[in-house]
């Protein structure tokens, strides 16, 4: 039995004075994602069909590799940042949604090293 | 969780028909919302046919013809009529707002009445704000100085007194809290447009000295950042108040001073 007044409820364990920066890095990797998402999709069209020859060259130059690692972290920063959020609304079980809070950042990391190894792989590898 | 459907003792029901007088030719059917804690009953949407050659032309006007002269058990609170007191605030047609300053010729078809969204039910359309009323003093909504008061008033500049326009004539009604998604699955932790816009008055204030504190009591995932712009708070607000607007300042605020 909760027999706390609202005025306790309310104020609950008080401010976690934290919050800003998930906001911010949200908005600034989303603002990032947009030329990045552009740059990813000319390209996409402009390399349907080539070989696979063709491509490991392409990703190979210094630009084109740079620009894929940085769309890769920024991608699943953005999205272990938006998870979170919508874990948070509508997760209300503590424990479900501790776990389910680490099982995102967890998979997010291991998606964006995955993904960092494949490039190395197809642009360096034998 | 989020709950996706409704208990099964909260299903509404069909309820009673209050036919008009015999003999009235202008009827405007009323269908609301009615629920009493005390008879163990589902809720249920009672029609009232409301004769308009005799009833004023806002909706709280027909909701008062309707306790006087139909059915006195109806309970919905009300107090000035005239939109300053925010008491009579209900979901009307759809939108959370004022019945007193609702024109029933703005309604097509029947006036649905509701009591304010996701809230407790207290009676009928009356829902219960108490955790609301809680969260608004959470946020100390008063004048707060270290500097001893002088013997005039605390002066401001006309320039800094505008930044209080568009806050102040906010009559916490709560229409916009009560129709924001992240409040209905939040409510525990999000303070609600409503709040947020009145805390922001007392951060706008320029005569206030805890500016930092009151940034500080804000600063958290859930109490300001479960606002995700989905702009219900604007759309709704009955006195055409902007509460996006005030909580979006506030984030600004929080990123000038990191």
């Amino acid at each position: 039995m909760d027999l706390r007044s609202d005025l306790a409820r309310v104020r609950g364990l008080g401010s976690a004075k934290d919050g800003v920066r998930h906001w911010w890095v949200q908005r600034l990797t989303a603002v990032a994602l947009v030329p990045l998402g552009i740059w990813f999709v000319t390209q996409a069209i402009n390399l349907a069909g080539v070989s696979h020859a063709a491509f490991k060259v392409w990703l190979a130059t210094g630009a084109n590799f740079l620009l894929m690692a940085l769309l890769v972290t920024t991608m699943f920063y953005h999205l272990q940042l938006g998870l979170q959020v919508v874990i948070e609304d509508y997760i209300h079980a503590e424990r479900a949604k501790t776990v389910l809070l680490v099982l995102n950042i967890f998979a997010c990391i291991f998606l964006a090293a995955f993904s960092l190894v494949a490039l190395v792989k197809v642009a360096f590898g034998g | 969780m989020v709950e996706l459907s409704l208990p099964r003792n909260s299903k509404v029901k069909q309820g009673k028909t209050h036919k008009a007088p015999a003999g009235a030719k202008n009827i405007r059917k009323y269908q609301v919302y009615r629920w009493s804690p005390d008879d163990g009953q589902n809720p249920s949407i009672d029609t009232y046919e409301v004769d308009m050659d005799t009833c004023g032309p806002m909706v709280l006007d027909g909701l008062i013809k309707i306790k006087n002269d139909m059915d006195p058990t109806l309970t919905f609170r009300r107090s000035c009529r005239e939109g300053v007191c925010g008491s009579c605030a209900m979901n009307i047609d759809g939108t959370n707002t004022l019945a007193c300053t609702k024109d029933m010729g703005d309604i097509k078809g029947d006036v649905k009445v509701y009591p304010l969204p996701h809230m407790d039910v207290v009676k009928d359309l009356v829902p219960d704000l108490s955790k609301a009323y809680a969260q608004y003093a959470s946020v100390e909504p008063w004048l707060k100085t270290d500097t001893p008061a002088p013997d005039k008033e605390r002066l401001q500049s006309p320039e800094e007194r505008a930044k209080l326009d568009g806050l102040w004539e906010c009559i916490l009604c709560f229409c916009c809290t009560t129709s924001c998604p992240s409040y209905w699955w939040n409510s525990d932790r999000y303070l609600g447009p409503a709040v947020l816009l009145q805390a922001y008055r007392w951060i706008a204030d320029s005569r206030d000295e805890k500016t930092g504190d009151r940034l500080d009591n804000l600063e958290d995932p859930f109490r300001l950042y479960r606002c995700h712009t989905i702009m219900n708070c604007t759309n709704t607000c009955p006195k055409s108040l902007n509460p996006a607007k005030a909580i979006a300042e506030t984030k600004k605020l929080m990123l000038e001073r990191r």
